[in-house]
C-alpha cells in the first residue's frame, strides 16, 4: 500500500503544533498553580472542594464527617488565575485535538493503524494520557497541576518526534494482524492512564511529606490537593488502567501464540511487562496491607510507572527481542 | 462450654505445642498479606535479570559470548544460574512460595466467602448519623408506606428487615457481592493458570526443520527429522504426534525499497487417517497464520535460497544439488554456505578423502558487484549471482559439522585446498585443472518451518481469561452497604408522618459512591416518593 506523502506531512505538522499548545497551556497551569498570592488562593479553593469531596465519599475511618454540604451553585470569584487556568484547559482541549488529528492523519497516511512503530506509540500514549487527565480534572479538583502531567507528555513528546521520528511506512510481516489493533490498543491505552496515578503519587509523597513536616517542601506543599485526593486519583486511575493491561497482556499472548510459536517465552519485552504487572499488583496489595497504605503504596505505583518507561525505552532500544518495532534506526 | 474451661487452665508449653506453635506461626506470616506483598516483589525482582542478560534458551550463543566477554564476573553470573533465570532455583523458590501463600490465603477466604453469600446483610448501625453518608428527613405517612417503597427502590439489593426493640423498624441492604467472587475467581485463576503453565513446560516441546519449497516432505516422525529440537523435562522424542507436511512453493512480497509486505507457503498436510490413506490436504500457510494439525502447531518461521550447482567430474559423470545456504543479512538476503560433493565412483576412503570438493561463498538474490566483492542489493530474486571458492581435498566428512560450513582446521592443515574462485551468474561455469566442472544452475526457495507441541496452552488460556473477568469485577464493582430507619413522628397536625434515616458506606475504599447513595437517599426521601 503506497504512503500518502502530503497526508503524512500534515500529520507531522499538526503533532509539532499540538506539541507546541501543550506547552502553551502548561505555562499558563504553572502561572496558576504558583503565582504568588492568587495562586495560593487557587489552592484554597482546591482545599474547600476537596473537603467537600471527602464529605461525599469518604471512608469510614473519617468518623464524623459533616452532613453533606448542598451546593450553592454559586461559582465562586472568577480572578485572574482562574482564568488562566480556563484558558489552561481550553488549550490543552485544542492540543488534544491537534495530537489527534495527526494521529487520524497518520494513519489515513499509512492505510494501516497508526501505531506501527516507537514514534506513534508515543504519540497514542501522549494522547490517552491528556485525555485522562481532562476527565480525573473535571472529577477532582486539580485543574491546577495540570503542568506536572503535562511536562513529562511534551517531554515524551520532544524525544518521540526527535530521536524516534520515523518516516509513514507499512510495517513488516509479523505485525501485520488484527491482533496489533487490539493488543498494540491495550498496551497503549494502560500506558497512557498509568502515567497519570504516576504523578499523582509522586505529588502525593510531596505533599505527605509536608504534612509530616511542614518545613519540607514549606512553598509547594500547601498548594497541593490534600494527600487523600491525591492518593484517590492514583487508585482510580490505576484500577481502571490495571484491567487494561492484564488484557493487553493476554491479547499478546494470544498473538504471539499465533506469530512465534509460543504464548510466552520470556522475551524481554514480555518479561519487562510482567515484572511491571506484578508491580502493580503489589500496588493494589499494598492498599489492603496494614502499613503499606500510603507512602508506600505511593513509592509502588512510581516503581511500576518507572518500570512501564523502562519496557517503552530501554526494552525497545536497547535490547533485541522479538518485539520490533519497525523504522527505529 | 468446654473450651472455656480449658482456657482457663494454666497454659503449659509442651515441645510438641511449641513446635504446633512454630508451624501455626511460619504458616501465619507465609500467608499474610504482608508476606504476599514482599513475595510479589521479589518475583518482580527476580524476573529482571531475564530482560537485562541474554538468556540461553532464548539465546545460547549470545550468552556464551556475554560469559566470555566478562570473565569471572560471566562466570559467576553463570553458576548462580543469570542465565536461566526462569529455570533458576530461586526464582522456582519465589513463586512456590508465593503459591503456598496464595493457596494459604485462598483457603481461608473461600470459607469467609461461602459464609458471607449465606448471611444477611448486617445489622443496623446504633447511630446512622456517624456514617460517612448521611441523609434525614421526615416524611409524610406511615412507616409501612416508606418500607414498601425503600423495598421496592432497593431492587439488586440484598436486604433484610427487620424490628428494633424500640419498635423502630429498619432496612440493611447490601451489595457488590460479586466483588468478592471476582476477586476469588483472579486468585484461583492464577493458580491454575501457573500450574497449567509448569506443567506445559514438562510436555511441550519446539524443533525446527528447513524445508525446501519444492514439493520436499517434513514428517514429524521424531527428533532426527529436525535441525534443531527443545524438548520439554519430560519429552523424551519418542511418540511425538504423527503429522506431514509438503511444502509445494514459496512466495515472498516486497515493498519497492526491500521492506517485506508477506511470506506465504503453500503446503500439503496429513495427519491422523491421511496418513494411511496418503490424502494431502492444501494449506496456505502465512506469519501469524500457523497451521494446527494433530495438536500440534507448524509456522512458517523464514525463508532463504538453496544455489543449485552441477558437478561434471572427468569421468563424465554427473552430480546436481541444491543445498540451503543461510541468509547472512536479512535486508537483502545475501546468504553463505556450502555446497559438499562426494567424488563419484571412488569407493576406496583415502582416495575419497581426496577429492572430495567444497563449494563455498556467497549467494546474493540480487547481485551487485563491489570491484569484485559480490553484494546483494535486494531480499527479492531478481539477478541471482554466486561468489564461491571451490575447495577439493579432504571435507573430514566423517565429523558432525554445518550444513552451512566447512571444517575450517581442514583448510588451515591444508588438506583442503581451494583450487578456484570466482563469481558467477546462472548458467555459468568454472572449470577446474583436473577437466572438473561446476555450473551455477540456479536457485531454489527453502523455508524454515517451526512446529510447536503444548498441550496446556488452551488451559492456560482458560485460566487467563477467568483472571481477566475476575479481576475486572473484583476492581470495578463497590461492595456497598445502605441502611433505613424509620421511626414514627410525633403528631403535630394530626397526619402521620415518618422520620426516615438513611446511612451508606462503601466497604472498598474506592469513592463514587457518593453520588449513588445520594441518589438513592434522594428517590428515598423525596416528599412525592415518585421512586414508588
Ligand atoms: C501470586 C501473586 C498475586 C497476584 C499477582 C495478586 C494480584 C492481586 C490483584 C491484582 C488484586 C486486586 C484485586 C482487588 O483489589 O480486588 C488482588 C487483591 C487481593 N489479593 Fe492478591 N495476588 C496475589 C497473591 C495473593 C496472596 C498470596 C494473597 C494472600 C495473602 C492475596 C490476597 C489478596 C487480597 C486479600 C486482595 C483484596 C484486596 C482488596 O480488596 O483491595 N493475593 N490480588
Amino acid at each position: 500500500m503506497p504512503v500518502n506523502e502530503t497526508l503524512s506531512q500534515y500529520s507531522d505538522w499538526s503533532y509539532t503544533t499540538a506539541v507546541a499548545v501543550y506547552v502553551l497551556a502548561m505555562v499558563f497551569f504553572l502561572v496558576e498553580q504558583s503565582f504568588g498570592r492568587k495562586g495560593r488562593q487557587a489552592a484554597a479553593r482546591t482545599r474547600e472542594r476537596a473537603r467537600e469531596l471527602v464529605g461525599a465519599g469518604a471512608p469510614a475511618d473519617t468518623g464524623t464527617a459533616p452532613p453533606p454540604v448542598e451546593h450553592t451553585g454559586q461559582r465562586p470569584r472568577r480572578d485572574r488565575s482562574e482564568r488562566l487556568g480556563r484558558m489552561g484547559v481550553a488549550l490543552t482541549v485544542l492540543g488534544v485535538l491537534l495530537h489527534a488529528a495527526a494521529l487520524l492523519l497518520r494513519g489515513l497516511a499509512t492505510s494501516r493503524v497508526p501505531w506501527g512503530n516507537m514514534y506513534e506509540y508515543i504519540m497514542i500514549v501522549c494522547l490517552i494520557t491528556v485525555v485522562t487527565w481532562l476527565v480525573v480534572a473535571r472529577k477532582f479538583p486539580v485543574r491546577h497541576l495540570s503542568a506536572f502531567v503535562l511536562l513529562p507528555v511534551v517531554i515524551l513528546m520532544f524525544v518521540g518526534g526527535t530521536m524516534l521520528y520515523a518516516v509513514a511506512a507499512p510495517v513488516q510481516p509479523a505485525l501485520q494482524s488484527y491482533w496489533l489493533v487490539i493488543h498494540v490498543s491495550a498496551a497503549a491505552a494502560s500506558s497512557g492512564v498509568f502515567l497519570v496515578p504516576g504523578v499523582a503519587s509522586l505529588l502525593y509523597l510531596v505533599r505527605e511529606r509536608h504534612d509530616r513536616d511542614p518545613a519540607a517542601f514549606a512553598r509547594f506543599g500547601p498548594r497541593l490537593p490534600a494527600a487523600d485526593v491525591l492518593d484517590r486519583i492514583a487508585y482510580r486511575t490505576t484500577v481502571f488502567a490495571f484491567p487494561v493491561f492484564t488484557f493487553g497482556v493476554l491479547c499478546g499472548a494470544v498473538w504471539a501464540e499465533a506469530a512465534w510459536g509460543r504464548f510466552w517465552g520470556w522475551d524481554p519485552k514480555e518479561t519487562v511487562a510482567f515484572v511491571a504487572w506484578v508491580v502493580y499488583a503489589a500496588y493494589l496489595h499494598s492498599r489492603a496491607t496494614a502499613g503499606w497504605r500510603g507512602r508506600r503504596a505511593a513509592i509502588i505505583n512510581i516503581v511500576g510507572f518507572s518500570v512501564t518507561v523502562f519496557n517503552l525505552f530501554f526494552v525497545n532500544l536497547v535490547t533485541t527481542g522479538l518485539h520490533s518495532y519497525a523504522g527505529v534506526s | 462450654m468446654i473450651t472455656r474451661e480449658k482456657q482457663r487452665q494454666p497454659y503449659r508449653a509442651t515441645p510438641a505445642r511449641r513446635a504446633l506453635g512454630f508451624v501455626r506461626n511460619t504458616w501465619r506470616g507465609l500467608t499474610s498479606m504482608r508476606t504476599a506483598l514482599i513475595l510479589l516483589f521479589l518475583l518482580a525482582l527476580a524476573a529482571m535479570p531475564g530482560a537485562l542478560l541474554p538468556q540461553r534458551n532464548l539465546n545460547a550463543p549470545k550468552t556464551a559470548e556475554y560469559i566470555a566477554e566478562y570473565g569471572w564476573w560471566g562466570r559467576l553470573l553463570d553458576r548462580l544460574q543469570f542465565f536461566d533465570v526462569y529455570s533458576s532455583v530461586w526464582f522456582s523458590a519465589i513463586y512456590l512460595l508465593l503459591m503456598v501463600s496464595l493457596v494459604g490465603c485462598l483457603l481461608p477466604r473461600s470459607l469467609d466467602y461461602v459464609r458471607s453469600m449465606r448471611a444477611r446483610p448486617v445489622l443496623t448501625p446504633r447511630n446512622l448519623a456517624r456514617m460517612p453518608h448521611y441523609r434525614r428527613a421526615e416524611l409524610p405517612g406511615g412507616a409501612d408506606d416508606v418500607l414498601a417503597t425503600a423495598k421496592s427502590r432497593l431492587r439488586g439489593w440484598r436486604t433484610s428487615e427487620r424490628t428494633e426493640a424500640e419498635g423502630t423498624r429498619t432496612i440493611s441492604a447490601e451489595r457488590g457481592y460479586l466483588r468478592e467472587t471476582g476477586n476469588l475467581v483472579f486468585h484461583f485463576g492464577m493458580l491454575g493458570l501457573i500450574v497449567a503453565f509448569a506443567l506445559g513446560k514438562m510436555f511441550s516441546y519446539e524443533g525446527q526443520v528447513i524445508v525446501h519449497a519444492d514439493g520436499s516432505q517434513f514428517c514429524n516422525s521424531g527428533i532426527f527429522a529436525y535441525d534443531s529440537f527443545n524438548p520439554g523435562l519430560r519429552v523424551d522424542g519418542t511418540g511425538l504426534n504423527p503429522f506431514c507436511v509438503k511444502v509445494d512453493s514459496f512466495e515472498a512480497e516486497y515493498t519497492d525499497v526491500g521492506q517485506p509486505v508477506s511470506y506465504e507457503a503453500d503446503l500439503g498436510y496429513q495427519s491422523g487417517e491421511d496418513l494411511e490413506s496418503g490424502t494431502w490436504r492444501p494449506y496456505h500457510l502465512e506469519v501469524n497464520e500457523p497451521l494446527r494439525t494433530a495438536g500440534d502447531r507448524v509456522y512458517l518461521l523464514g525463508h532463504g535460497f538453496a544455489p543449485t550447482f552441477t558437478v561434471t567430474f572427468p569421468d563424465g559423470s554427473v552430480r546436481t544439488q541444491s543445498v540451503q545456504w543461510r541468509p547472512v543479512d536479512q535486508q537483502t538476503l545475501l546468504s553463505e554456505g556450502a555446497t559438499k560433493f562426494d567424488p563419484p565412483g571412488v569407493t576406496d576412503t583415502a582416495q575419497r578423502r581426496e577429492r572430495q570438493l567444497a563449494i563455498t561463498g556467497l549467494f546474493a538474490p540480487t547481485a551487485a558487484l563491489q570491484g569484485k566483492v559480490l553484494t546483494s542489493v535486494d531480499p527479492r530474486l531478481t539477478n541471482p549471482a554466486v561468489a564461491v571458492d571451490v575447495l577439493r581435498g579432504d571435507l573430514n566428512s566423517d565429523r558432525s559439522q554445518s550444513i552451512f560450513e566447512v571444517d575450517r582446521s581442514m583448510v588451515d592443515s591444508g588438506r583442503l585446498e581451494r583450487v578456484a574462485r570466482e563469481n558467477l551468474d546462472v548458467g555459468e561455469t568454472i572449470t577446474l585443472d583436473d577437466g572438473t566442472t561446476v555450473r551455477f544452475d540456479g536457485v531454489r526457495n527453502w523455508v524454515s518451518l517451526q512446529v510447536s507441541h503444548d498441550p496446556t496452552q488452551g488451559w492456560v488460556l482458560g485460566f487467563a481469561v477467568a483472571m481477566l473477568l475476575g479481576l475486572a469485577a473484583s476492581l470495578l464493582i463497590k461492595r456497598r452497604r445502605l441502611w433505613i430507619r424509620v421511626a414514627p413522628a410525633a403528631e403535630s397536625d394530626g397526619e402521620r408522618h415518618t422520620v426516615v434515616e438513611v446511612g451508606g458506606l462503601a466497604r472498598t475504599d474506592q469513592a463514587g459512591y457518593g453520588e449513588e447513595f445520594t441518589r438513592i437517599a434522594g428517590d428515598l426521601l423525596s416528599r412525592d416518593r415518585k421512586a414508588r
